[in-house]
């Protein structure tokens, strides 16, 4: 497992390997920890299904073909909002810019079932904003989730 | 990645003993899936009770494994978490999967 350099009150930076293994840990690491800062117990699950789709995506995408290295993963948690930046040094996305958040069609029978392609879908349907850059051979994905407080 | 197996009747239950199906386990859980479901019932239920998170593959590693059980047999799920719930929701994956709160409720359904 990677190195977590802090986890205090609303600041977390956890690094791994880009591997399947190091980020299912990594992932199941980073959503205890929030939800032990305080992230509201109703946005959790969404920020965990996108922190993942995020996630094995750079593991799956991004190092495709080439040697993986590490996964770079910051989270900054404020009263009403969390930020997540991922960041890596693998391939940049198609086109250097966010994929459509196009679902997967069902198609008409058993057979035209999609397998994958949900990724893109649910970290658009369940983020506020995502921004992307590629510079100086790395990837950076912030991803923003806003949850107003009542009162 | 671990299931287990047990049929009855014409159902034939598969249980999940692992809190996750992730990109890490997806492509164990749908070979695991195609030599346990093999020669089974016409009925599979898969009980997801202790799975607690579920990600776009472990998705995916469903659908193929319903695919692997061919047409002539069918794949329900039971015991789903909220939290998975809501990922079979917002793919909708709901409306092709028959989904039940518990293990019970599939069975119980069979019946009728």
């Amino acid at each position: 497992m990677g190195a977590m350099a802090m986890c205090d009150e609303n600041c977390m930076d956890l690094n791994f390997a880009a591997t399947e293994a190091e980020a299912s840990t990594g992932i199941a690491r980073i959503s205890t920890c929030l939800e032990a800062q305080g992230l509201p117990q109703h946005k959790a699950a969404d920020v965990k299904i996108a922190l993942a789709e995020a996630i094995n995506n750079v593991v799956e995408h991004a190092y495709a073909g080439i040697t993986p290295a590490k996964v770079k993963v910051r989270c900054r948690l404020h009263e009403n909002w969390l930020e997540i930046l991922i960041s890596d040094t693998g391939n940049p996305l198609p086109g250097f810019r966010v994929p459509d958040g196009v679902p997967a069609p069902l198609g008409s029978s058993l057979d035209d079932l999609p397998e994958g392609g949900f990724g893109w879908f649910l970290i658009h349907e369940l983020t506020s904003e995502i921004r992307y850059e590629h510079t100086n051979g790395c990837n950076r994905l912030s991803l923003r989730f806003d949850f107003p407080r009542l009162g | 990645m671990s299931l287990t197996s047990k049929t009855t009747d014409t159902t034939q239950v598969i249980t999940v003993h692992s809190d996750r199906i992730d990109a890490a386990m997806a492509i164990q859980f749908k070979e695991d899936m195609r030599s346990t479901a093999q020669g089974g019932a016409p009925r599979v239920v898969l009980d997801l009770t202790d799975v607690e998170f579920i990600d776009s593959s472990g998705l995916g590693a469903i659908v193929a494994s319903m695919k692997q059980l061919g047409s002539e047999r069918r794949l329900d799920l039971a015991g789903l978490h909220p939290f998975v719930e809501k990922v079979f929701r917002l793919t909708r994956m709901d409306t092709v999967f028959k989904l039940y709160p518990t293990l019970d409720d599939a069975l119980t359904a069979a019946a009728d």
